[in-house]
């Protein structure tokens, strides 16, 4: 049972005011997917049982995330790189029909004479600001790097509240900041939809930080969370968080997929539950994303994958599932029906699963071998609704 | 005086698909700087924020392979700009 703190470290902190949580959505919904070599968009009919594949768009580059903003249902940006070119952000202003590049991408400040500085080798995430500041976008860089637009995505400057922070720790622990084999990532930039200056951002590797300035400063919120790769296996910060989610309905409840299990915390409680221990032990706890309903805090999705011996990173045993909690991962439902019964050895990555706000809710998940697959009804069936794509690196949904 | 650039095809969107265009400069500092002022977005495709070329973008004056953007250009030199043998 997880018991809410009320203080964070030696600082009391308010429970903030119970939000207006999401409302349903009823309409048309369309997946923005991005993959290894292009984007593509795949439009829904209004049963969410056929799909027409638009696209790609981009054809070529590493697509590493494609989202629509939500505060005026049009504008959608694009992260991008090509083996050969350097990383940048694409604008769309008319829903995917025109295209720019930002003026200034996300970059880091240019090191003084005679120093090396860090260079920005990929966007990874990109995450539309609160809903009272529009324009306002955040993205996260390979390497560790938080940046911030104010205008839509055209222009970015790099976050050197975080920077510094991490900086700060990197000189206390140079060993707790590995680069993953996609390189150190930033991403899961959770902005509280009740306070604009209340952000998590979570690192591979380095954990989850919060801020409650903006970005002026942070602190790890890392604490029960394992980190078995390290010779300290609960540090303060280090860990590999893959994928942190908060619940649209109680932005207090935050669910984790991290290279160590799956965790969930209740704030103003600082301690991480590890819930994934109730999943099949032949099954593990070990995944990249982690998806959570809409409407209701206690239920969440993982797509578990293969963590032991030499962790092959496929579906356990060739069978792919998601598993879904219903009480906030105090027991698992296997949820396989329409799955391959064998012979899947794919995987999800942490961007490329997630779900819509319709009823029943729908929920996505694209694999590391191009396929698509959609449910319909929470999980219960799945259904596949494109193979054959590039390597999927992100699905999000746009629903109008 | 204007030197010629020859352009692989990575980086044509930004040329209008010209594949030989013109810039000037002494070095090829200079050149980048003057391409991205034709071309805006063209430099931080193929340069990085640090200076550096990147990676899999290769830069010969001539028939020689460059790594150092400070390298000098002549009147009549010949600048190609071109995609490194990488994928995947």
């Amino acid at each position: 049972m997880v018991t809410a703190r009320r203080t964070v470290g030696s600082k009391p902190v308010p429970r903030r005011a119970a939000p207006a949580g999401p409302g349903m959505v009823s309409g048309r919904v369309a997946l923005l997917v991005a993959t290894r070599k292009g984007a593509f968009v795949l439009r829904g009919d209004s049963r969410r049982r056929d799909w027409r594949i638009e696209g790609p768009h981009f054809l070529g580059n590493e697509t590493n995330h494609l989202v629509s903003d939500p505060r005026d249902g049009k504008t959608w940006l694009l992260a991008a790189k090509t083996g050969h070119l350097g990383p940048t952000v694409f604008r769309s202003t008319d829903g995917g029909r025109n295209w720019n590049e930002a003026q200034r991408p996300p970059a880091f400040p240019k090191a003084p004479e005679g120093q090396q500085g860090p260079a920005i080798d990929r966007v990874f995430c990109l995450t539309p600001g609160h809903a009272s500041q529009p324009g306002v976008w955040w993205a996260g860089g390979v390497p560790h790097a938080l940046f911030r637009s104010e205008d839509g995505g055209a222009n970015w400057e790099l976050v050197g509240g975080f920077s510094d922070y991490l900086a700060g720790l990197r000189a206390k622990e140079p060993a707790r900041f590995f680069p993953t084999p996609g390189g150190a990532i930033t991403h899961s930039i959770l902005v509280d939809p009740r306070d604009p200056s209340h952000m998590y951002v979570s690192l591979s590797t380095g954990g989850c930080f919060e801020t409650a300035d903006a970005g002026a400063t942070w602190r790890p919120l890392n604490e029960g969370v394992s980190a078995d790769f390290l010779p300290d296996p609960h540090p303060e910060f280090g860990q590999d968080p893959h994928c942190v989610v908060w619940s649209p309905a109680d932005p207090d409840r935050l669910y984790q997929q991290n290279h160590c299990g799956v965790y969930r915390l209740d704030r103003p409680g600082v301690r991480w539950e590890r819930i994934g221990k109730s999943l099949p032990a032949k099954v593990g706890d070990i995944g990249f994303p982690i998806a959570v309903h809409p409407r209701n805090a206690d239920t969440v999705w993982v797509f578990p994958m293969d963590g032991t011996k030499v962790w092959p990173r496929t579906c356990p045993g060739g069978r792919p599932a998601v598993f879904r909690s219903r009480n906030g991962g105090r027991s698992w439902v296997r949820q396989s029906k329409g799955f391959p019964e064998r012979h899947g050895w794919f995987t999800v990555f942490r961007q490329a699963m997630t779900c819509d706000a319709q009823d029943p809710v729908g929920l996505y998940l694209g694999t590391t071998t191009g396929e698509i697959w959609v449910s319909g009804d929470e999980g219960g069936s799945w259904r596949q609704a494109a193979s054959h794509l590039p390597q999927v690196l992100a699905v999000a949904t746009l629903e109008r | 005086m204007p030197v010629k650039i020859h352009l692989s095809s990575h980086v044509r969107s930004y040329t209008g698909g010209q594949a030989q265009v013109e810039a000037e400069g002494e070095t090829l500092v200079e050149v980048m700087a003057d391409l991205e002022r034709r071309y805006p977005g063209i430099r931080f495709r193929v340069i990085d924020e640090q200076g550096r070329i990147r990676a899999h973008m290769n830069f010969f004056v001539g028939e020689l392979l460059v790594r150092d953007l400070c390298h000098p250009i002549r009147p009549g030199d010949k600048v190609y700009i071109l995609g490194a043998l990488s994928g995947g």
